[in-house]
């Protein structure tokens, strides 16, 4: 299923909040990769910048006060960062798909679920309203609501969280995207309802083909699904590797110590959930050296001088730190 | 339906608050009558006029006449359906002019209707647009110069934009007349341009006033919507910014406003009463001041109390309102 064609090449991407604290810089340039119905897996503590990374490729941030500084996001081979808001529109939810962190606020309460769910459609498709209802029940069958054709009419507020995080669902996949970008889709949820949405992801993406990116704190629930994880640390990417190669053979000090964090292998968990010590970092100041150092414990004098780039080494990995030591 | 049969009762109690405030206040009908009238004349009056009858009685009286009489009246005059004989029926009486109170009132109605009520239907059809695009663009030149308007707007009270108004276009410019002529009856064209330039100068300063208040609250209404995530959503569905607003954002931000605007209504019969001297219309406010300043308790009574009929049934017509246009809340 893995092709090596990418569909999504992002580059040096810079992303800055002006507050009245002063500026926030949130993205620090940020470059991946997404290959034809990949499963990338975006991994970081919170204020890591996953967030605010996706919703810059779509500028789906309030600007201001987010300003996008400089990179580059080739789709389909258009700069979705140089597109004007008509063309862009064309790309969200159409080429496109979006599910946000909180089903609760994440559908318009006074609107009818029919209606929210037929908008992409007849943005996208030109469907007309009856055709848009007939996809939009066979979409809510598919993700699993039963009863559709009775639901349909009713509001948000009829439907349980993880009711409305599978409408979402069906309104990111509406128009068949060729990527869905999914941000923490089941952070809100708790852990049962959190599985059953897991194992409609994994079967709607078996079925559609589309490619993924799936935004988590949770190393565990990615262990599962990606076929590549990106780790996300202060706005930078620190480390990428396939999924088997960043779980058995983590190179930065910090998806190590992530990884002593998970309840280990066999299922049994670690006596104490070892932590890392000390606090995210500020984002007032454009990193000048590397982000994790103060809390990193092979810390050398270059780590406090330089931020290190992003560097390939053996078996496709990708890591940003000045410590090695092969 | 059970609010409906609650409000009866509270319309009970409030009519008889009102009653009985203005029974302790220490009036007399006869008060204004010049110092030669002998007290016998001035007792003969009073029995005339029923206060020799305890408060109760005249209380009751008071409620037969307004729920019974008076409707049966108007049923009457309207659609010539009569219950009972007309002419047995006593009415409420005011004492100052001896007519019916209800007469006075349907005399005054129009006028306040059309100058205050215009200048309401103004003022909302100038604010919730100016609302939505300062919300949108807030902090733009557009913005700044409506906060600034509403400002002076809200903050200046209609007697004083009501005088310079009338001291800079009746005064100097001689654009508009000075003083509203009730007795103009629009049966020319002539006439109809005199009606509409003496209605402009009133409805111009009210509904300035009500703009600049209900335009704020539309603009805080879309600001409090406009970050929400539904709106992102909406964006990530590929949606025109025009469809966000006007679709997404807006039926939630209207919910509050229309709430509001029909909270409002009863203060057109009622709130313009200041801007109705200034400019000499002759409305229901102006009735309302001369009554109390005669001393016409049952003129007052039955203005109050219709007041406040308004007031509870738009309360109620709000609720239903808000109940259709929010379909999370459901009455049963
Ligand atoms: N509207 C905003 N104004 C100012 N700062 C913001 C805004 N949105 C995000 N930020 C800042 O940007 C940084 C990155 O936020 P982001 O939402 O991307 O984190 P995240 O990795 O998605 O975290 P989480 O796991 O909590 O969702 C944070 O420090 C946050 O405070
Ligand atoms: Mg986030």
């Amino acid at each position: 299923m893995l092709s090596q064609t990418s569909i999504l090449k992002v580059e040096n991407i810079v992303t800055r909040f002006r507050t009245q604290e002063g500026q926030v810089h949130a993205v620090n340039g940020i470059s991946f990769d997404l290959k034809k119905g990949e499963l990338l897996g975006v991994v970081g503590e919170s204020g890591s910048g996953k967030s605010v990374t996706m919703m810059s490729l779509l500028k789906l941030l309030p600007m201001p006060p987010a300003e996008i500084v400089s990179g580059e996001a080739n789709f389909d081979g258009h700069d979705l960062l140089k597109m004007d808001l008509e063309e862009l529109r064309k790309i969200r939810g159409g080429k496109i798909g979006f599910i946000f962190q909180d089903p609760m606020t994440s559908l318009n309460p006074v609107l009818t679920i029919e209606y929210q769910l037929i908008e992409p459609m007849r943005e996208h498709l030109g469907m007309n309203r009856s055709d848009a209802r007939r996809r939009a029940i066979e979409l809510l069958e598919m993700v699993g609501i039963p009863e559709a054709k009775n639901r349909i009419n009713d509001f948000p507020h009829h439907f349980s969280g993880g009711m409305r995080q599978r409408v979402m669902i069906a309104i990111a996949l509406a128009c068949n995207p060729q990527i869905l970008i999914a941000d923490e889709p089941t952070t809100a949820l708790d852990v049962t309802i959190q599985a059953q949405i897991l194992e409609i992801i994994k079967r709607l993406r078996k079925e559609l083909g589309m490619a993924i990116i799936w935004i988590t704190h949770d190393l565990g629930v990615v262990a599962g699904m990606a076929d590549r994880v990106a780790v996300m640390y202060g706005g930078n990417i620190v480390e990428e590797a396939p999924v088997f190669e960043l779980y058995s053979n983590p190179k930065h000090p910090y998806t190590q110590g992530l990884l002593k964090t998970l309840p280990n292998m066999k299922g049994k968990r670690a006596e104490r959930l070892e932590s890392i010590n000390g606090q995210p970092p500020s984002l007032h100041q454009k990193p000048v050296s590397c982000s994790f150092a103060p809390r990193c414990s092979k810390t050398m004098e270059r780590c406090r001088q330089e931020n290190p780039a992003l560097l390939s080494r053996e078996n496709n990995h990708k890591v940003a730190c000045w410590w090695n030591p092969n | 339906m059970r609010r409906l049969l609650l409000a009866i009762p509270t319309l009970l109690v409030i009519s008889f608050i009102i009653f009985a405030i203005l029974d302790l206040a220490p009036n007399d009908p006869t008060g204004n009558l010049p110092m030669t009238v002998p007290p016998e004349v001035r007792e003969k009056i009073r029995v005339s006029l029923g206060l020799d009858q305890p408060m109760h009685v005249r209380f009751g009286m008071w409620l037969i006449q307004f729920f019974v009489n008076e409707p049966l009246n108007i049923l009457h005059e309207a659609f010539g359906i009569s219950i009972g004989d007309a002419t047995e029926r006593t009415r409420i009486l005011s004492w100052a002019t001896r007519s019916p109170v209800i007469d006075l009132i349907i005399q005054r109605t129009p006028q306040t209707l059309w100058v205050v009520g215009l200048s309401y239907l103004f003022g909302i059809l100038i604010a919730i647009p100016i609302g939505i695009v300062s919300a949108y663009k807030q902090y733009s030149w557009f913005d700044q110069v409506g906060t600034f308007i509403s400002m002076v707007g809200f903050s200046v009270p209609t007697f004083f934009t009501g005088m310079v108004a009338i001291i800079i276009f009746s005064v100097q410019l001689k654009w508009f007349p000075m003083i509203y002529d009730t007795t103009l009856s629009v049966d020319s064209w002539q006439n109809f341009v005199t009606q509409v330039k003496q209605m402009i100068m009133p409805v111009s300063v009210l509904a300035l006033y009500n703009a600049s208040q209900l335009s704020r609250f539309m603009r805080a209404s879309i600001l409090d919507n406009l970050n929400l995530d539904y709106v992102r959503t909406a964006r990530a569905k590929g949606r025109s910014e025009r469809v966000v607003l006007l679709i997404h954002v807006l039926r939630n931000s209207l919910i509050p406003v229309v709430t509001l605007i029909a909270l409002g209504i009863p203060t057109i019969f009622s709130g313009a009463i200041i801007t109705e001297q200034i400019f000499r219309v002759n409305g229901l406010g102006q009735l309302l001041i001369i009554a109390i300043e005669g001393a016409d308790i049952p003129l007052v009574q039955t203005l109050t109390f219709l007041f406040a009929i308004l007031i509870v049934l738009f309360n109620l017509i709000a609720d239903v309102v808000y109940g259709i246009l929010d379909p999370r809340i459901r009455y049963d």
